[in-house]
């Protein structure tokens, strides 16, 4: 009895009960409702279902939490991914696609299967623009003492705006193969993006847990002053975390018009940030800042994801499911906050006495 | 003099908008003959009518430190519940026109006091608002329903004439707008409620501790929120005679960016309604100088909107933190002095 209790009280502190807990629920209502869902076949070599499915179109969602996950656990939110994907997205496709300055191109010449610019080169300008684009939300938010919520803001207000001024306005498409590669390509039969994410994750990771680096996080996060006051550059901290958050959403945006073969400015990356947000939120990390769990907003992600594919497999119109997702998300919160937690701790005690 | 100068001080921030707004003002007059008409200015406020009821909810909601990310996708949803009522159930516009204000009320009521009782951020709160109003408009129709009722057909084409300016006329909708402003403007300075607004804005710990009802303010400015954004979406759909989900996309965006710009500050407990109306009125003097230009494409709106959001955040911050340096040994004496008397009460508690 005392045993179970206490196996109990640990299972429910970890951070990784409540997302694994929501994606089992979701993972059970597809397994009554959802006819195959879970049915895995290999199509050209590679696995596709619903699950792979969930696992590429999260691969954008994933990095983008990664990114987030250590903004917020510094206490701060970084609105600007979505517009950042969007950045990151136009200049790997301008490069690629030369739409550029009112050139008059003829038709044949845009669809041809060729590039520009060396892909190596297109992959890191998007990289390095949307690091900048981190950069400039650090500095905002670390230097200029601006709160991130409004310092992201601007970014998230005047980015779309900068990157219809890359595409000079038009939705560009690429037609060069290898690129594809990187959105849509296949490894040992799983997607390629997958690879990305989890390369991206683990060097985040290692960074983050096996230096003193993702400590300071937590410790910003809690309290800023007697952070500064107990030696730790606060200010750097915070400036890494959002210029390694607008590098994650770099990459997400280089997956995202690789996967759709274009570049749309108003479109890409559209409510990202709500999505990344709510992902880390549901992975138990507070938007007040201080503990983080990197895992467990990928598993937030992932739970997002699935609620959007379900939607998609039931049946429900794309923009319709933002009611529904609104609805989960808003169940979910309200079961983390503490006022519901305490009211389910007094719940279980008192069952578990009554026993 | 020191009098005069305390004064100014006080006003600085909205009337640096309103510098700001009379300078581009002059200088498209100086540039376009179009915009030497009185009417190019009524236009102003006739085309942001609906920006401008949204913002000043925004500006209560703002006031006391929340923010509310729901009301593009209210307004968006207002328009197609009424367009769908109107047309496809037939009710009459007296009809409908309440029960919309309605439900902006109820919606803002609820994401307020989910807010207040949960201690969830109004952020997150507000966020899976929006998420669910626009998916609702999904819900309602996935096409645009065009608005034929006849008193919105009226209310549509009135023009009203204004005196002493010859072919000068505002619509209904920039009427409504300004009777807004002045409402909210009277609430916000001349009322209990507006001083608790305030007060809560400032500290709301504080608030609490003097005895104000925070509770009851924080939801009702969430369903003033909410009833100036339902009402913002029938001026809309009046203007467009027609409801559809994707309209009024980023307004929420912009509507905040106006409350800055107008010289509220996004912490909250400080800023002037009337502000507001300058802010929104720059928003729609960028946009029609980029119109009136002709050649720069309309994403620059955007761009400027953004850069003059961060000017005007840099500059409050500027000054809060030139206060905050000031003021530090005051705030850390006075906040021994508040644990102290909270262990007291504790003690005759």
């Amino acid at each position: 009895m005392n045993d179970s209790t206490f196996s109990w009280h640990r299972l429910r502190d970890s951070q990784l009960f409540w997302p694994l807990l929501a994606l089992a629920l979701i993972m059970l209502f597809n397994l009554i409702f959802t006819p195959n869902f879970y049915n895995i076949e290999i199509k050209d070599g590679h696995l596709s279902g619903f699950l792979i499915d969930i696992l590429n179109r999260g691969s954008i969602l994933m990095l983008v939490a990664i990114g987030m996950t250590m903004v917020i656990a510094t206490g701060g939110v970084d609105l600007s991914v979505g517009a950042v994907v969007a950045i990151s997205a136009a200049t790997a496709t301008v490069l690629i696609n030369p739409a550029l300055a009112n050139q008059l191109i003829s038709s044949e010449e845009l669809i041809q299967d060729v590039t520009r610019t060396p892909l190596w080169l297109c992959v890191l300008a998007a990289l390095t623009v949307s690091t900048i684009c981190g950069i400039w939300n650090g500095l905002l938010v670390s230097r200029a003492r601006i709160q991130p919520m409004v310092a992201t803001l601007v970014l998230m207000v005047a980015g779309r705006g900068i990157a219809q001024l890359i595409t000079n306005g038009q939705i560009i498409t690429v037609y060069y193969s290898p690129y594809f590669f990187i959105g849509n390509g296949y490894l040992l039969g799983l997607p390629f993006s997958l690879y990305i994410v989890a390369i991206v994750f683990l060097i985040v990771w290692l960074f983050a847990r096996r230096t003193a680096f993702g400590l300071f996080v937590e410790s910003v996060g809690i309290n800023a002053r007697s952070s500064f006051f107990s030696g730790i550059n606060e200010q750097n901290i915070k400036l890494i975390v959002y210029t390694l958050c607008g590098f994650c959403a770099g990459v997400a945006g280089l997956i995202y018009s690789s996967n759709v073969k274009s570049a749309d400015a108003n479109n890409a990356g559209l409510d990202l940030e709500l999505d990344a947000i709510l992902a880390v939120v549901i992975g138990g990390t507070l938007m007040s800042g201080g503990r983080f769990s990197l895992l467990a907003s990928v598993i937030g992600a992932l739970f997002i994801q699935s609620v959007t594919t379900t939607m998609y497999a039931v049946g429900v119109p794309a923009m319709a499911a933002m009611a529904i997702k609104g609805v989960v998300v808003l169940i979910v919160v309200l079961l983390y906050s503490d006022q519901t937690k305490n009211v389910l701790t007094h719940m279980i005690e008192r069952v578990g006495v009554g026993s | 003099m020191t009098a005069r100068l305390k004064i100014d001080r006080k006003y600085v921030s909205i009337l640096a908008t309103i510098i700001v707004f009379v300078i581009l003002y002059v200088y498209g007059a100086v540039l376009y003959k179009g915009m030497r008409q009185p009417q190019a200015f009524f236009n102003l406020l006739i085309n942001n009518a609906f920006l401008l009821i949204t913002s000043i909810g925004m500006t209560f909601v703002i006031l006391t430190g929340g923010i509310d990310l729901s009301v593009g996708a209210m307004i968006a949803l207002t328009s197609v519940a009424s367009a769908a009522l109107l047309e496809n159930a037939g009710l009459s516009a007296y009809v409908v026109i309440p029960l919309m204000l309605l439900m902006g009320i109820t919606f803002g009521a609820t994401m307020g006091a989910i807010t207040h009782y949960f201690k969830v951020q109004p952020f997150i709160v507000t966020l899976a608002g929006m998420f669910f109003a626009r998916g609702m408009c999904f819900f309602i129709s996935l096409d645009a329903i065009p608005i034929r009722d006849p008193v919105y057909r009226t209310l549509a084409l009135t023009r009203i004439q204004i005196p002493f300016f010859e072919r000068a006329f505002l619509s209904i909708g920039a009427v409504v707008a300004l009777v807004v402003l002045v409402v909210g403007m009277y609430i916000a300075h001349y009322t209990r409620f507006g001083r608790t607004v305030y007060a809560i804005g400032g500290n709301e710990q504080s608030a609490r501790l003097m005895g104000l009802s925070v509770a009851r303010t924080k939801i009702s400015v969430y369903a003033i929120s909410g009833f100036c954004s339902a009402l913002a979406g029938i001026v809309f759909s009046i203007s467009l005679l027609s409801g559809h989900g994707l309209y009024a996309r980023w307004v929420e965006l912009d509507a905040i960016a106006s409350t800055v710009i107008g010289g509220t500050l996004l912490t909250g407990g400080y800023g002037y309604v009337f502000g507001t109306l300058f802010g929104v009125l720059v928003t729609g003097l960028i946009q029609m100088l980029i119109q009136f230009n002709g050649e720069l494409s309309s994403w620059w709106t955007r761009i400027a909107v953004g850069a003059l959001t961060l000017i005007f955040i840099g500059v409050q911050s500027y000054f809060a933190y030139r206060r905050e340096g000031r003021t530090l040994n005051i705030t850390a004496t006075a906040e021994t002095e508040s644990q102290a008397h909270a262990v007291s009460t504790a003690e005759v508690v």
